[in-house]
């Protein structure tokens, strides 16, 4: 992929998470649902284990709820890209030694 | 269907944890193998695109909502390998970061969703392009597997569901199938989409195994 293209990806990806997720359904999920209908949903209510930052995909101290998910996304969607770009690096520097 | 917190007994989340743990390391050790320069930056290109998909909920019957797994449509473009750690890595995040999946649960989940999701998911689209021989053949197997994919992981969820005592296997199974078969549509289409797509513009990002590792 060129520069160009791996920007664009990005764009698309930001887009999708900044300005589309607002307006994602905020029904129960698959897993969620049923464990409402089987009456085992309380179970995973307990308090959580360790503290997210952004817990839920809304972003703290942000008065508006859908800007603070779109902050959560554009923050997600890059941490997402570098991380695994960084992996992916490392992962492929072994092979770039042998030859 | 991220497992929050709570839903696993330790026998169960410790044994997930444990066969992720496993995958991951054969994942990681495959994917130093095989992976070829131009699929690193699409690594991070579909990390980012997966991360910003599953935040896109789509209603599905009577007050559910779903969204994309991603396992088959990274697969199809990074190999299982590459994908499963792709997969593993937004499962991290997102509990991590945005508090979408239990600690605890962090290995079941990237054990329904990144080993068996993703690889899984990927062996069914291998059988379907033999199977299909028209044009056609990498989309409709794309749809396929995605589909199975779904289905795969959502039935995992239910049996570590029904061993961790939430729900007897015989309620907990047929409820958790019955609800992915709609969302593994929605998974199915979007990854078709992307596909069509990819073959349009760039045709040779699409995985092939044949292709040397190292050229």
């Amino acid at each position: 992929m060129s520069k160009k293209e791996i920007f664009v990806a990005i764009i698309i990806a930001l887009f999708c998470a900044v300005i589309l997720s607002p307006f994602a359904s905020e029904s129960p999920d698959g897993l969620e649902k049923v464990a409402e209908e089987k009456s085992f949903i309380e179970q995973g209510e307990r308090e959580p284990i360790i503290y997210a930052p952004v817990p839920d995909y809304v972003f703290p101290w942000i008065k508006s709820e859908g800007m603070a998910t779109a902050t959560a996304g554009a923050f997600g969607t890059l941490i997402m890209f570098f991380l695994v770009y960084g992996i992916a690096r490392m992962l492929k520097r072994p092979n770039a030694k042998k030859g | 269907m991220h497992i929050p917190d709570g839903f696993l007994s330790t026998p169960a989340w410790v044994s997930t944890w444990v066969l992720s743990f496993g995958g991951l390391a054969y994942c990681v050790r495959k994917t130093k193998e095989v992976l070829q320069d131009k699929v690193v930056p699409l690594m991070g290109v579909m990390a980012a695109f997966i991360f910003a998909a599953q935040m896109l909920n789509f209603p599905v019957l009577g007050g559910t909502s779903g969204h994309l797994l991603g396992g088959v449509l990274a697969a199809i473009l990074l190999g299982p390998y590459a994908a499963a750690i792709v997969l593993s890595c937004v499962l991290i995040v997102q509990c991590i970061v945005f508090q979408d999946g239990g600690l605890t649960a962090l290995g079941a989940n990237i054990f329904n969703m990144s080993i068996i999701g993703t690889m899984g998911g990927y062996c069914v689209y291998l059988l379907m392009l033999r199977i299909f021989n028209n044009n056609k053949k990498v989309l409709i197997a794309a749809g396929i597997a995605a589909w199975v994919s779904v289905m795969c992981a959502s039935g995992l969820c239910a049996v570590e569901l029904a061993l961790s005592g939430m729900s007897p296997f015989k309620v907990v199974l047929p409820a958790m199938l019955f609800v992915h078969a709609f969302i593994g549509i929605g998974e199915a289409i979007i990854t078709m989409l992307v596909i069509s797509f990819v073959l349009k513009v760039r045709p040779d990002l699409i995985y092939n195994t044949r292709e040397a590792p190292h050229e």
